[in-house]
């Protein structure tokens, strides 16, 4: 069990891990990218390519709509830090976290649920239909996806009787077998799907277009320009980036830094980047096959996460 | 510490004479005698949850044959402290808002009546004196909820559907507490807690269903939470958020005091339809408010749901106390509580706010209000704060309310019978929706009613209330700022009344500096930490923007809307428009009423004149449930007509029937 002890070394993996997520979130993004074009027979931009539109961004002139508030221009702070909160808190490098009383499944849900809030609440402060639009199917959304995560959660932590990451991370990684049982598998598939839409990826919505009317992210963030776009985006690379290293730190944790051996940092450090970099391809190559839901049909999807952990949760309780 | 429980009757039987002194004066001598009590009221809570001593006082000169009878323990102690709270900010909220409404006599007595009531119940120590303070407490707020009579139709059938489900609610509580002390031999509460135990488990039972259906009629859990929409949307602000975040509570106090107290615990049966009552209220009281966009309504339709999730809470530690596990029992309890306080603070602040709103604007419907935050920018900012509190977002209260909950229904798992392994994940189920509708709702709340751009003229001219009302509504704010960085002030307390609730169950929560950690489990959480890590977060994020942009000023433009020109207001969305994927996607359960009228030119029917589009929120329940049964009622009361035909003969007749029936039974 983690000790929750701060020292240096505890500190430093951490500050490294929400350090490693700035410079490489934006970097995922890209290779995501350019798998996808690749796989359609074109050859796409190169993998820095996120990176280049966010200094070309960042010199621009902020520009905000005119009867707008402090939720329009605190939304992307707020966003990015919510989620380097979120990955400070989380063990992705080192089972030893600097804040036990914070490195907390449910804890970390709210966290982004935060920065979902204060986009939506900037999209509806600039007053037009567009962002009105991508507010509230945002909202839909999360609302419709909350049940599923949080029981996909339960089936994790109640066989623990903790909902603490670095328990469930340590549990993973002392039980091998433990992640071929049913209710690892089942609350895993929900996980996919929740992470999928709380990202904005396909089947729930497209990040590859630009149709503002079809779309939820893009309808949200239309008013947004320049540094505060950077932030945008930097926050939602972030997201997704965050939330794949949740996935494969929970479910495959081989690699975590346990002790404070020399190499096991360096380790650490390059599985977690092979670990992303792997589910975040297998996003984009799943993403090449398939279409947009409607918006009605995406009930449907979360009912079926939603059951999938209720399974999850049933086995671990009968089964164990 | 008795004479201070004793003033605060007496301070509220003065504050009735109010109603003598003209227009101006009533409300502020009414206030005045208000904020007195529940300051008394507020110090003997405060002694009792840190002493731990019982406060009692006795009296049978006061009222003849019964007497009154009042004792105050931990439990009792924290729905007196929470509603001397409530009270104090809605009585400075009262005092700014009549500057410029008058109030009438009746309401100017019945407002510290009201109150002091409410301050009494928790310590109400025999069946009498519960009964008698119940009923001054239903009766005065009816009085209140009816102030503005006169103002429309609504107001009335509103104080209809309240006095009606209220009395039939008492008529059950009187039942269920006249049976167990017929038994008992005494109308006691220490006879009833002596006898109680050797009753038959069916009656016991009786017993249970009885006072549950009464309290959680006053508690508003669904299927008697009709008239909480309507009496909370009518009433003055001031009386909704009293009403909403101390009235209902009490409903809550009746069930543990019932279940845990006077029949010391049940059988799992009775804890299993508590919380499927408060699932079902949870889910059904969210979605409404996720779908109303009449503001005091949404907030009315949201007590229901978080009233649904105390439920859950004390339901889930009466299951887990009658299967043997007290110390998750006791989280369970603590879970309750806690969420109950945080509801108490951050709905009084929301109601006292719309409150503000409605003064202000004149209107409470969502969909014609818009931009206020730039125009009145104190009472917007209690608004948000209320709202980020009730949607469960760090850093405030109902955040760590929350992470509370989950961790008691996740430790209810430890005990894997089949029920709690089907009911636990159900329940965290039915928390997470509930969760992700409230933050849905607040964002149509404060999105479109505070951000944006005005969409009517009242919206457009509005300025401050006054400051008083700002006052009382952001004193409440400031407590969800409290509860959300540094709830420890409260855990002792709340600890206490857990252990007089479940004797020997120790205390489930401790506070270690500024964590809370889990007795007997693996759980520690620190929110003020992360707080404090949100906070520099922001900070450092937000400064390197600045940093990066300085170099140029901030363009205030036209917002772009993809090159649309002439963005008006009627093109923005509305709470109506944000609400309709939700309200497509439960429409089976809301069932809103909705009247489409066409009108065709003369000469063709292919050109339309006009298209009007209305939709009200209706509530399934009014119409599947109660209308049906009143229809029914109306129905046999016509046939009993026949009875009755005018004829002396015949009631002479009768009256020798019931005599001979009479004789043959009694005999």
């Amino acid at each position: 069990m983690t000790t929750g002890q701060l020292t240096p070394w505890v500190i430093g993996a951490d500050l490294g891990q929400v350090v490693l997520f700035l410079i490489g979130a934006p970097l995922l993004v890209g290779l995501m990218r350019s798998i996808r074009c690749r796989m359609e027979g074109r050859i796409g931009p190169p993998v820095t390519q996120p990176w280049k539109d966010l200094r070309k961004l960042v010199a621009k002139q902020r520009t905000q709509p005119v009867q707008s508030t402090i939720f329009f221009a605190s939304a992307p702070v707020v966003l990015v830090a919510s989620t380097i909160v979120a990955v400070w808190l989380t063990p992705l490098l080192s089972t030893q976290v600097s804040l036990v009383g914070g490195s907390d499944l449910f804890a970390v849900v709210f966290l982004l649920l935060l920065g979902s809030v204060s986009m939506s609440l900037a999209a509806l402060d600039t007053a037009t239909a567009f962002g009105g639009m991508g507010s509230s199917r945002l909202m839909t959304i999360v609302a419709l996806a909350e049940p599923a995560l949080l029981v996909a959660i339960l089936a994790l932590a109640a066989p623990l009787h903790s909902s603490s990451l670095s328990s469930i991370v340590v549990a993973s990684l002392h039980h091998p077998v433990w992640l071929a049982t049913p209710q690892r598998l089942l609350s895993f598939g929900a996980f996919v799907i929740v992470i999928l839409a709380e990202s904005g990826r396909l089947p729930v919505d497209n990040p590859a277009t630009h149709l503002e009317l079809t779309m939820i992210h893009e309808a949200l963030i239309l008013e947004y320009s320049g540094p505060d776009l950077a932030l945008v985006n930097l926050g939602e690379n972030l997201r997704l980036t965050f939330m794949l290293a949740l996935l494969s730190n929970l479910f495959f944790p081989w690699g975590i830094a346990t002790g404070t051996g020399g190499w096991s940092l360096p380790i650490a450090l390059v599985s977690l980047i092979g670990k992303v970099a792997v589910l975040g391809a297998l996003v984009s190559v799943g993403e090449v096959g398939v279409a947009k839901l409607r918006l009605f049909r995406v009930p449907e999807l979360m009912a079926g996460a939603f059951m999938l952990s209720i399974l999850a949760v049933l086995s671990a309780l009968v089964i164990a | 510490m008795t004479t201070l429980e004793a003033a605060v009757a007496i301070l509220g039987a003065l504050g009735v004479g109010a109603a003598a002194f003209p227009v101006r004066a009533r409300v502020v001598v009414a206030a005045l005698f208000t904020i007195l009590a529940s300051l008394c009221a507020l110090v003997v809570g405060i002694y009792e949850l840190r002493t731990g001593h019982v406060v009692t006082v006795v009296s049978h000169s006061v009222i003849p044959v019964t007497g009154i009878d009042l004792r105050l323990d931990a439990m009792g102690a924290v729905f007196v402290s929470l509603t001397a709270v409530v009270a104090i900010a809605a009585s400075v909220f009262t005092i700014g808002y009549a500057q410029h409404h008058s109030m009438s006599r009746s309401a100017a007595g019945a407002f510290p009546l009201f109150v002091v009531a409410m301050l009494l119940v928790p310590a109400a120590w025999s069946v009498m004196t519960f009964m008698a303070l119940w009923e001054v407490m239903a009766l005065a707020s009816l009085v209140l909820v009816l102030s503005d009579y006169r103002r429309s139709e609504s107001v009335r059938s509103a104080g209809l559907w309240y006095a009606v489900l209220t009395h039939v609610g008492a008529a059950a509580i009187a039942l269920g507490l006249l049976l167990l002390a017929g038994h008992a031999g005494g109308q006691g509460f220490d006879a009833i807690i002596s006898h109680s135990a050797t009753m038959s488990s069916g009656l016991r039972g009786l017993v249970f269903v009885l006072l549950f259906a009464g309290f959680a009629s006053k508690a508003g859990a669904v299927p008697l939470h009709v008239w909480l929409p309507r009496a909370h949307a009518e009433a003055p602000s001031a009386v909704s958020a009293l009403m909403s975040a101390a009235m209902v509570n009490l409903g809550i106090y009746g069930v543990l005091r019932a279940g845990d107290t006077l029949l010391g615990g049940g059988p799992a049966w009775w804890w299993i339809m508590v919380i499927v009552t408060g699932a079902v209220s949870a889910i059904y009281g969210s979605i409404h408010a996720a779908t109303s966009t009449d503001l005091k309504r949404l907030l009315a339709y949201s007590t229901t749901d978080n009233i649904g999730l105390v439920f859950i809470a004390i339901g889930t530690a009466g299951l887990l106390s009658a299967s043997g596990s007290r110390t998750f029992a006791a989280l369970a309890l603590f879970a309750g509580l806690f969420h109950l306080v945080n509801h108490s603070i951050f709905k009084g602040t929301l109601f006292l706010s719309a409150g503000s709103i409605q003064y202000t604007t004149g209107t409470r419907n969502l969909d014609s209000l818009g931009g206020l935050l730039s125009r009145m920018p104190v009472a917007s900012t209690i608004f948000a704060v209320g709202s980020v509190a009730i949607s469960a977002l760090p850093p405030l209260g109902g955040f760590v309310s929350e992470w509370i909950l989950l961790q008691s229904l996740l430790h209810g798992l430890s005990n894997s019978t089949t029920v709690t392994i089907i009911l636990m994940p159900l329940s965290v189920a039915a928390l997470a929706l509930t969760g992700g509708l409230t933050a849905a709702a607040f964002v149509k709340a404060f999105g479109v009613g505070f951000l944006g751009i005005p969409r009517s003229e009242a919206a457009e001219r509005v300025v401050e209330p006054p400051r008083l009302m700002n006052f009382g509504a952001g004193t409440l704010g400031l407590l969800c700022v409290v509860l959300g960085l540094a709830p420890m002030v409260v855990i002792k307390g709340l600890s206490g009344a857990v252990r007089s609730a479940q004797p020997g169950s120790g205390s489930a929560v401790d506070a270690r500096g500024v964590a809370i950690a889990l007795r007997g489990a693996h759980g520690v959480f620190e929110p003020t930490l992360i707080a404090l890590a949100l906070g520099v977060a922001i900070l450092l994020v937000g400064g390197l923007r600045w940093l990066l942009s300085r170099r140029l000023a901030v363009r205030r433009a036209p917002a772009w809307g993809c090159g649309r020109e002439l963005q008006t207001a009627r093109m923005t969305y509305t709470a109506t428009s944000f609400a309709e994927p939700l309200q497509r996607i439960f429409d089976d359960i809301v069932q809103p009423s909705r009247d489409l009228d066409v009108s065709h030119r003369e000469e063709s029917r292919y050109f339309v004149e006009s298209v009007r589009f209305g939709t009200r929120d209706a509530d399934a329940f009014e119409r599947t449930l109660y209308r049906p049964t009143f229809a029914a009622v109306r129905a046999i009361a016509h046939k009993a007509r026949l009875l009755q035909n005018g004829s002396i003969h015949r009631y002479l007749g009768y009256g020798l029937a019931v005599l001979v029936i009479i004789l043959v039974v009694a005999r």
